[in-house]
């Protein structure tokens, strides 16, 4: 599972509509499976489940009506479709919905409905445009366990988002977009190393104090320090090689420590950090 | 066995002829109200203009002969005729010009784009179950058209033939909606440009022919008559013209008179009737429409080399 994370007009959803064969790239080559989206569309179409970030319904379609006119689109015989329908509805929690009317679903089950409809050639990669935007925080927490359940399944997922700790602890690997350039990419964890500019370290002394911040702000790593009664809290530009150097260097200059650790950053920090003067609205 | 590959058979016949977006067409149509609607208005129309011109005609006849007679029947089954092809033309771009916009507006269009049907389907499929709502709201009309039979001065085979040029028309109007629904992003644009093609079809057409007519009256006046073309020209503007057009169906010398030049000697002569001209002439602009959508409905992925 892949997340693609970035700022509103970055480019994620333009990524999306071009891997979806749905817009033509002004340059560079984009290929699924194999098959150039440009040379091979048809083929492309037959591997990927696109779920735009908004889309409509046909509102006057029962919801196994949907599925049925999806799955004929796709080519899938109706004796199949028989058998494969109920099976996606009870995937996304629509089973009691079978009958209704799409029309008369809420925003969420229509989320998941969509999503149902993305299944139904089987395909091998699900691009999903902000899955959970506009959903309430119980119908995110459902959808989250779809992905999960998709993940487990096998199936490749691209997803987007700008919920980031979501997305955190679904995907393997981010990408971070920004004007149309992937800035960074790679696992979560590593990035959250390679990327993080700062990273803020407490500092909890028996005494000297203020001796400590004076001798930390003279550190060349330190861009900040900030004193809280017996605690130093020192923004660090350094990695972990230079996190461990300056630790023995506190206490080669003799303070004592109780503890010398690192406030957690969340990937939402990091997002705000890089993305900086971009617009970022996430 | 036999009937099991019977069935596969008859299965696979009709999912090639109703494929997926196209039943899908079919369903959602008549499952809005708002179709119901335009049967009953359009229907209540046509039956209002029948009974409006019976009407008429018995109050003018009133001191004259009692009975309705087969040369006002006729003028009847014109009349009707008019008013159908008025109809039609209101109708016809109103139904098509918002099929794909409409798509695109309800975010409805790229999931459809991301199957495997082909560009040629959808557009087909939304030409064809648009057409299919027409023919079906013309064939509610029939029994207005059983009042002329009541009368006579009809034939069977003009109503059949009127009846086909009708919906000749209606997938000349359906193509120029399809293919302004296809380029234009908004349904309210699309619509515009296809009322504004309509209205040149049946009032432009017509105003340029009257107006040249008047000017080349002039010109020829002067003209020895043996030095003048043995039919004017601009009798094909009116084959451009889809009332005229069907005029010339129920009233063949209209042809002659279009083509005719006042004051010459001998027969005027003109190489088809305009109906027959009109079907040429709009075939290959239909054609021509139908695989401009096709081609603009998805973006252009292969770059030019």
């Amino acid at each position: 599972m892949f997340g693609f994370v970035g700022p509103n007009g970055a480019g994620k959803s333009t990524t999306m509509l071009i891997l979806s064969t749905l817009m033509a790239p002004t340059s560079g080559s984009v290929k699924v499976d194999g098959f150039e989206v440009t040379e091979h569309p048809k083929e492309v179409r037959k591997r990927i489940g696109y779920m735009p970030d908004f889309f409509g319904v046909y509102d006057q379609f029962k919801t196994t009506e949907y599925l049925h006119f999806y799955g004929a689109s796709y080519g899938i015989p109706k004796s199949e479709r028989d058998q494969l329908i109920p099976q996606l509805l009870e995937l996304v929690n629509l089973s009691d919905k079978r009958d209704a009317y799409v029309d008369t679903l809420s925003r969420g089950m229509k989320q998941r409905l969509c999503l149902a409809r993305c299944l139904v050639h089987d395909p091998e990669l699900l691009i999903l445009d902000e899955p959970a935007s506009g959903l309430d925080p119980r119908a995110r927490i459902e959808m989250r366990e779809i992905l999960k359940e998709l993940k487990a399944m096998g199936k490749t997922i691209i997803i987007s988002s700008h919920i980031l700790p979501e997305l955190a602890e679904m995907v393997d690997e981010i990408g971070v977009i920004e004007h149309g350039q992937i800035i960074a990419q790679g696992k979560v964890a590593d990035i959250q190393n390679r990327l993080r500019v700062k990273r803020i370290l407490s500092v909890r002394l028996t005494g000297r104090e203020e001796e400590a911040e004076a001798f930390l702000r003279n550190h060349p790593l330190v861009t900040r320090t900030m004193r809280d009664d017996r605690v130093v809290h020192v923004h660090f530009a350094g990695g972990d090689e230079e996190q461990a150097d300056l630790l023995r260097q506190l206490l080669d200059e003799g303070f004592r420590l109780i503890s010398f650790s690192e406030a957690q950053t969340n990937l939402e920090d990091i997002f705000l950090e890089i993305t900086k003067g971009g617009g970022g609205t996430a | 066995m036999k009937n099991g590959s019977a069935a596969k058979g008859r299965s696979s016949w009709s999912s090639k002829l109703v494929n997926p977006v196209l039943d899908k067409e079919f369903r959602l149509r008549m499952r809005t109200p708002r179709s119901m609607w335009a049967l009953f208005f359009y229907v209540g129309a046509m039956g209002a203009a029948a009974l409006a011109f019976i009407y008429l005609m018995t109050e003018i006849n009133r001191h004259g002969p009692s009975a309705f007679n087969p040369e006002e029947s006729r003028m009847m089954f014109i009349f009707i005729s008019f008013a159908q092809m008025g109809l039609i033309a209101f109708m016809a771009p109103g139904l098509t010009a918002g099929v794909i916009s409409g798509e695109r507006e309800k975010q409805t269009l790229n999931l459809l784009l991301t199957t495997q049907q082909s560009s040629a389907t959808i557009i087909l499929s939304k030409l064809v179950s648009s057409l299919a709502f027409m023919i079906l709201i013309v064939l509610a009309t029939m029994p207005v058209y059983s009042i002329v039979f009541l009368y006579g001065g009809i034939s069977p085979w003009q109503l059949l033939g009127l009846f086909l040029f009708f919906v000749f028309v209606m997938f000349v109007l359906g193509a120029f909606g399809l293919l302004f629904s296809t380029l234009f992003k908004r349904t309210m644009l699309a619509v515009i440009a296809t009322y504004g093609v309509t209205l040149f079809l049946f009032i432009g057409t017509a105003l340029m022919f009257l107006f040249l007519n008047g000017v080349l009256q002039e010109l020829y006046r002067n003209v020895p008559s043996t030095g003048a073309p043995p039919y004017r020209w601009i009798g094909h503007l009116l084959a451009l013209n889809p009332a005229a057009a069907m005029y010339s169906i129920l009233e063949p010398s209209l042809t002659r008179q279009a083509f005719f030049v006042s004051g010459m000697q001998g027969n005027s002569r003109s190489p088809m009737t305009l109906w027959q001209e009109f079907i040429l002439i709009y075939s290959i602009v239909t054609s021509l429409l139908i695989g401009l959508s096709i081609r603009y409905l998805r973006p252009r992925l292969k770059r030019r080399t």
